[in-house]
């Protein structure tokens, strides 16, 4: 409905081929501008939950309560002088910070806010987003291998393993709620969660799916507990080690981007996405943006309460955490899910 | 079967670790340990075993517990204790008697190790919780423990 007023708007001055241009434009300036602010408020929010598990006080000293901490860091970064190692393959080590921020931020474009706030409602939604969220990896790899430094290189190799094996149990655990909904398209699978969530309609193996999709989900973004990619005591910085500025910063922003990205298809896939519980809000339609995020911030508070209790796994421990348990588990969850949709076993409102 | 019961174990002990981490979170309002210290200078306690400076305490008549039998100066490790002593005769024995003049102590040597108060037999040294303990001219850290006119209270040396 928005976007309609707006095809209109800029019909009264522009001609038709040029209008879908400027509004794809428009649409992607104003995901960019709106989410590179919730990313960076996204890491005042991590400082504080930080603080807060380790009875701390976390920033308060910029603005009202710290509200302008990572505003000032964000420009600090910005002023920052761009660096690099001299024997850097520097077309590479330049790229490498875009492809991240920009799947990160591409991903963001299938999900709906709430009805009518959608900015691109593919029919293949959630396997877009897995594609797009391996892809990535390839600016972690880049980044690492250009830099021209052995703890990036150890950490882009790292990065590697970790997401090619946790991508299997993000794909099947969302797999298993697919055989559910019937649709990969987003807006179709909110449809479906009219009659209950689908955390409430699978019951049991949906249960055991969104545990799995959250272990893996917390390793694909590369947060600790998994977070060998960027082991501090380590590896330095891991794969940005080398980065300055605000190609560190693109960097820093995908990685919070991309944990509200797992949060969201958490939100859209297991909980119902913009839909209100019990459907107590459902005739006022802007609340579907409310109540979307308020699903997505409890879910990366969960992530952020997983960063400051575990203990960061060893690679072998990863490994097995993945393929010893994860893996059987998720394929005799689907299985289970299967047998449940066939006999109708689900729970419906 | 080890494994099924792996699973439970590692969940349990993952759940049980989130609920200690989730009680500070909780309790994180009432009980940060973080001192914003500069605002609260004027109210800040520090802790009872901390380590600020060595100290002499006096009494009100002026008399302190230090007979200067030099203990604190031979335990300390880098000679940051030095102590200027004199004979006198006690008036009511008459006999020789041995008195500190002047108890010095470095405070820019010290390493707060805390082997002088350990070694001290009349409790005459103590630590003091003072912290702000920075000086423009070096000369300031070494300071003199015993007031001015102070002696040794009575009764300390039986």
């Amino acid at each position: 409905m928005k976007i309609l007023s707006i095809n209109e708007w800029l019909l009264s001055f522009m001609p038709a081929g040029a209008v879908s241009i400027t509004k794809m434009v428009l649409i992607a300036l104003i995901y960019l501008t709106v989410f590179a602010v919730l990313g960076l408020y996204l890491v005042l929010l991590e400082r504080k939950v930080a603080a807060w598990f380790q009875l701390r006080l976390g920033p308060n000293r910029v603005g009202y309560k710290g509200m302008f901490q990572t505003l000032a860091d964000a420009l600090k970064l910005v002023s920052k002088e761009l660096t690099g190692t001299v024997k850097a393959d520097k077309f590479l080590y330049n790229l490498a910070p875009y492809f991240v921020i920009i799947t990160a931020l591409m991903a963001l474009s299938v999900f709906p806010f709430t009805k009518n706030l959608q900015a691109f409602d593919i029919n293949i939604g959630l396997f877009f987003l897995i594609a797009i969220s391996s892809i990535g990896v390839i600016g972690i790899l880049l980044g690492g291998w250009s830099s021209n430094n052995k703890f990036a290189l150890i950490g882009a190799m790292r990065s590697g393993v970790q997401t090619i094996s946790y991508e299997l149990s993000v794909g099947l655990s969302l797999l298993t709620m697919v055989i559910l909904t019937g649709s990969l398209q987003l807006s179709e699978i909110i449809e479906v969660q009219k009659s209950g969530w689908l955390i409430v309609q699978g019951h049991i193996p949906a249960m055991i799916a969104f545990m799995i999709y959250m272990i893996s989900g917390t390793a694909e973004t590369n947060r600790a507990p998994f977070d060998m990619v960027e082991a501090e005591s380590e590896l330095g910085a891991g794969y940005h080690t080398e980065y300055s500025g605000m190609k560190f910063a693109y960097f820093f922003l995908a990685e919070f981007i991309n944990m509200f990205i797992i949060a969201a298809i958490a939100t859209t896939v297991f909980f119902g996405g913009w839909l209100s519980p019990f459907g107590i809000t459902d005739s006022i339609p802007f609340l579907g943006i409310f109540w979307f995020l308020a699903k997505t911030f409890v879910l990366v508070f969960l992530m952020m309460w997983f960063r400051w209790t575990f203990p960061r796994l060893r690679v072998d421990q990863l490994l097995t955490l993945e393929w010893k348990y994860l893996l059987p588990i998720n394929l005799a969850n689907l299985v289970l899910m299967a047998v449940i949709v066939w006999l109708n076993i689900t729970i419906q409102f | 079967m080890s494994y099924f019961s792996e699973i439970y174990d590692g969940i349990r002990t993952l759940l049980t670790g989130m609920s200690v981490t989730g009680k500070y979170f909780l309790n994180s309002r009432k009980g940060a340990i973080t001192q914003q210290y500069p605002d609260n200078r004027d109210t800040l306690q520090m802790f009872e075993r901390f380590r600020g400076e060595v100290v002499m305490p006096h009494d009100e008549n002026n008399e302190h517990s230090c007979t200067g039998c030099q203990k604190c100066e031979l335990a300390c490790p880098n000679g940051s204790i030095e102590i200027i002593w004199d004979r006198v005769i006690d008036e009511t024995t008459g006999k020789k008697k041995k008195i500190i003049d002047q108890h010095i102590y470095h405070l820019g040597m010290c390493t707060q190790c805390g082997l002088c108060v350990d070694a001290c037999p009349s409790d005459a040294i103590k630590w003091s919780q003072n912290f702000e303990n920075s000086v423009y001219d070096r000369t300031q850290l070494t300071r003199v423990l015993n007031k001015p006119g102070s002696k040794v209270r009575a009764g300390v040396e039986e």
